[in-house]
């Protein structure tokens, strides 16, 4: 086996077991909640989902930033990589809210200030991946992408700080904010660190399909071109 | 044990949108794998 394929097939596994940890962290070493019971621990992948969500869009920022002072297309690739990550991310995120919000407050959803921004979040990332398929020249795309994800990532503030600014159903967050029993902490930052590396190992994986991509749109000039000059000899 | 059925759909939300986004990735990748071996050897060719 080839040394890269084996630190990538080492690198899942590592990421596979710490995934597992979390799973049974979350669910058999943490300690039930008073009042909510059983459904508070969606809590260790609801939450971690979001902020693991806010580092992919902090990096699509970042990489946004870099694309337009250096032009690379890897810095592009970067953010569309980062991007795709943060909306599953967020997709958990919107998914697991609800069933949470059904029991504890009898409703799936409302429309209030935390949970609006964070749909609004989702629908600006999805948005920006759309708007790249929109564009065929890959210069104008990522310049367009760059834009674009620079000015998305202005809703994250906006979704961390809805809940002081406005009066919202949704809890208070976990630092700065209600505080966290100190035996769920661990668990917790198990549960993040676990949905980190999966971050980490998706994005790569996604940064490779680009830069395949690319690989595969510079081989089809070359044998295009190759072809030509075998024409004219020929002649 | 209340609520059982709704944390256990949440979990296997979680770990569904995740390996469905895995998988997706994963099968793109092979696809392009063999695009580029096939334009490889088209280049040997010519």
């Amino acid at each position: 086996m080839p040394r890269g394929m084996k630190t990538s097939w080492l690198a899942t596994a590592a990421v596979a077991a710490l995934i597992g940890l979390a799973g049974y962290s979350a669910l058999f070493v943490a300690p039930t909640e008073r009042t909510m019971g059983l459904i508070q621990r969606i809590f260790y992948f609801h939450v971690p989902s979001a902020w693991t969500g806010f580092v992919a869009f902090f990096l699509v920022f970042v990489s946004s930033i870099a694309y337009l002072l250096r032009r690379r297309p890897q810095w592009d690739w970067l953010a569309v990589s980062a991007a795709e990550v943060g909306v599953a991310c967020f997709t958990v995120v919107l998914v697991t809210g609800p069933i949470w919000a059904k029991p504890v407050w009898g409703i799936w959803w409302t429309w209030d200030a935390r949970l609006t921004s964070t749909f609004v979040l989702w629908v600006l990332y999805v948005s920006y991946l759309l708007l790249r398929t929109l564009m065929g020249d890959p210069e104008r795309r990522a310049t367009v992408s760059a834009v674009f994800g620079i000015f998305a990532f202005l809703d994250v503030p906006l979704v961390y700080l809805s809940i002081w600014f406005w009066r919202t159903q949704h809890p208070q967050p976990v630092i700065g904010g209600g505080g966290l029993d100190k035996r769920m902490w661990p668990v917790f930052l198990i549960c993040w660190a676990a949905l980190l590396a999966l971050m980490a190992l998706l994005v790569r994986q996604r940064y490779r399909l680009e830069a395949l991509c690319h690989e595969v749109q510079e081989l089809a000039i070359d044998v295009e071109l190759h072809s030509a000059e075998r024409a004219t000899e020929i002649r | 044990m209340k609520n059982l059925q709704s944390l256990m759909a949440a979990y296997l939300f979680v770990w569904g949108i995740f390996f469905a986004y895995h998988l997706t990735v994963a099968r793109r990748l092979a696809r392009l794998q063999d695009e580029v071996e096939r334009l490889k050897a088209m280049l040997k060719q010519v």
